[in-house]
């Protein structure tokens, strides 16, 4: 995806505002800031992540998402356009026979779904996907 | 070792020589008037695997008209390319005369003047005639039905599909898919398939929403001509989004193309030499796929109603377009040899009900499906002056009738008909009888309701839906038309992003802008929320059409569109 996230987000927050009027809806440097809050602000890589969420969302109150991680200590995974982007963190003990999870997250509209993975060398690395959440009824 | 593209053309050579296709010889025979069956149906001993085709018939057991799209716009990587191209474009791509039987079947132009010198199209008798002589050279022929097949007429809405199940049984389809089978609900749909249904009813996206686990059968093998071939089925993705979900609240559907990577694994481990994923994605979708799952040999796509001459090779993956309706059969041989698929040859089968004999036994049965509304349906409401049409990226004149009728029986500013891309076409001049009202509205939530809704809410709406067919992710697009609408004009820029798109909104009546803050009367039908109130859209229609006596439909120019 070639957006930046300062103006994916702008939109996101834009399109959620005018779906649900919500009072408000997490800012850029928000999500941003609790993603560095997990990270210390390290790069982040893109290997040995795998997030499965929905291309359309059939209910947004409920969004089934699933993630991946070969390796990882933890995983994060924040909703960019939520009023609290913030939505679970997996932590992964040394007896652990896989880094795999699986969860539902309520999305107040169109957004980003981010997972990043802290892996056991204290590397980090994300994956993300757009999860559009639509007012629909006209396929056929 | 010979590629994958020249093994088609050689295919097509092949057939050549045989003189059983060659796309020129369709307008040089029609121009003889010799178009016999036998020049239709063709023949063939190529390769050891023959599949049979059939997709979105929407319950239509009759020959009928259906025009082909004017507007249907491409985007992102499939701007320009097939199915994105009509009239002038289409016939240069494939080599089809103007005016030619061909052209009559596959594109828009001169549609009304063409109609009426080919007559009407479709049947599922004469598709019985074309499916028993295929068996005459295949008798182990594998025929697929890609859904849509249970919905879109009076008859198989008063049976709840019973009609199309019984007939799809006597064609003898061995696998389906689906996509409105589900409007009539999950216990109707778990009735069938554990009942009366013969063919496999698969769908290796339907997951139950609960314990997150397939609900149908993935895939069917089938040992044929020395070797295994397997059919995935691919149920419609956007099921709960684009149709009530309601309707059948236990069920997820999704692309689920992690779960169709395991499932081509799972069959090419138990031996399968072929994969075919027989599917209601639509045409992008599927083309996408084609790109992002390894191992499909063969796409047999749906959904979009497209219908094309020959196949589209991407990479390794040849994807099969089978039109609509009943319009055309698709016979898709295989060449399996070594372990693979060394070549495919393709022929698009248009259904002349004036040229294709009925095969008797299948026009008995659907006699008798059609007895007991034989009455009700013959009924004539009215008569039409113009050609009612239906698909479109933007309007059809189908459509403008029916907004018509709900602002004018429902006291509405504004109307709003879904984007279907279902219901048959009426001729100027002929009459128009309750049957054809059903054609293009036949379903299970037929309510017109009436309600308020604001500016803002109506340019929502249109932004969501042209987000739904626009956008250059064929992952996030559902394959439906725009929403029709009666009593507001719009402009649509569709290489806009969502909340870009629609500018201009105007009240017709007045020629004032809609305004965001203001609120209007809006009637529709199509409602995907449960409760909706209002009667059954088909009723509107009736009432509207017998106070016109006569239908006339102007150009419709209430949409100005950019970007197309």
């Amino acid at each position: 995806m070639s957006m930046t996230r300062r103006t994916f987000t702008a939109a996101s927050v834009a399109a959620a505002a005018a779906f649900f009027a919500l009072p408000k809806t997490a800012t850029a440097q928000e999500v941003q800031a609790a993603m560095d809050a997990f990270t210390g602000g390290a790069e982040l890589g893109s290997d040995g992540i795998t997030l499965i969420a929905p291309e359309i969302a059939e209910n947004g109150n409920t969004v089934p998402i699933e993630v991946d991680a070969p390796g990882a200590e933890a995983i994060m995974v924040f909703a960019a356009g939520n009023p609290l982007p913030e939505v679970v963190t997996f932590n992964f003990g040394p007896a652990a026979g896989s880094q795999h999870a699986t969860t539902r997250v309520r999305l107040a509209g169109e957004q980003e779904v981010i997972a990043i993975a802290r892996k056991a060398d204290g590397t980090f690395v994300s994956a993300r996907q757009n999860v559009r959440v639509t007012i629909g009824g006209c396929g056929g | 070792m010979i590629s994958r593209r020249h093994f088609v053309q050689a295919a097509m050579a092949t057939s050549a020589l045989y003189g059983a296709s060659g796309f020129g010889n369709w307008a040089r025979l029609a121009a003889q008037q010799v178009l016999s069956q036998e020049d239709l149906i063709g023949s063939s001993d190529f390769g050891n695997v023959t599949l049979v085709h059939i997709t979105d018939i929407h319950a239509q057991t009759q020959p009928i008209y259906f025009r082909e799209p004017e507007f249907n716009i491409g985007v992102g990587a499939a701007e320009g390319q097939p199915p994105h191209i009509v009239g002038e474009a289409f016939r240069a791509a494939y080599g089809i005369e103007q005016g030619s039987a061909m052209d009559y079947a596959l594109t828009y132009n001169d549609f009304t003047s063409l109609a009426r010198s080919y007559g009407k199209m479709g049947g599922l008798d004469r598709i019985a005639t074309v499916v028993n002589a295929i068996r005459g050279d295949r008798p182990d022929a594998i025929v697929l039905d890609g859904g849509d097949t249970w919905q879109g007429s009076l008859p198989s809405l008063r049976t709840r599909g019973q009609d199309m199940v019984d007939l799809f049984n006597a064609l003898g389809v061995d696998a389906m898919t689906s996509h409105w089978e589900f409007t009539l609900g999950s216990d109707r749909v778990r009735e069938i398939v554990e009942g009366p249904l013969n063919p496999a009813f698969l769908g290796a996206n339907i997951f139950d929403v609960d314990w997150d686990e397939p609900v149908f059968d993935d895939y069917r093998m089938f040992e044929r001509g020395g070797t295994s071939i397997a059919v995935i089925g691919q149920a419609f993705p956007y099921m709960p989004i684009a149709n009530p979900s309601w309707m059948f609240p236990e069920l997820s559907f999704g692309l689920r193309r992690e779960r169709l990577v395991e499932v081509v694994e799972e069959v090419r481990a138990a031996g399968a030499e072929v994969v075919v994923l027989l599917s209601h994605n639509g045409f992008d979708v599927d083309r996408q796929f084609a790109r992002d799952i390894p191992g499909l040999d063969v796409i047999l796509t749906g959904h979009t109603h497209d219908a094309l001459p020959e196949p589209v090779q991407v990479g390794n993956t040849f994807l099969i377009a089978s039109g609509s309706h009943g319009k055309f059969v698709s016979r898709v041989d295989l060449d399996v040899r070594d372990g693979g698929l060394q070549g495919i040859n393709h022929r698009l089968i248009p259904i002349f009900s004036d040229v294709i004999t009925p095969d008797p036994t299948m026009a008995g049965l659907i006699a008798e499906t059609r007895a007991p509304f034989e009455a009700e349906m013959s009924e004539v409401i009215g008569q039409s002056s113009s050609l009612l049409f239906r698909r479109g990226n933007f309007n059809g004149t189908w459509d403008d009738v029916i907004c018509n009728a709900l602002i004018s029986q429902r006291d509405a500013q504004i109307a709003l008909s879904p984007g279907f891309r279902w219901g048959a076409a009426v001729l100027p001049g002929q009459d128009i009888t309750r049957e054809d009202i059903f054609n293009v509205t036949a379903m299970t939530y037929p309510n017109a309701y009436r309600t308020e809704m604001t500016g803002e809410t109506l340019k929502l709406i249109f932004e969501d839906v042209a987000e739904n067919i626009f956008n250059p992710d064929p992952y996030y697009q559902q394959g439906g038309d725009m929403v029709r609408i009666g009593g507001m004009g719009y402009r649509i820029d569709i290489g806009q992003p969502m909340g870009s798109r629609i500018t201009d909104m105007t009240l017709l009546e007045t020629g004032e802008p809609v305004e965001a803050d203001q609120t209007y009367v809006v009637a529709g039908w199509a409602s995907v929320n449960e409760g909706t109130e209002g009667p059954p859209i088909w009723e509107v229609v009736e009432n509207h059409i017998r106070e016109q006596g006569t239908v006339e439909i102007q150009p419709n120019n209430s949409v100005d569109v950019v970007g197309g």
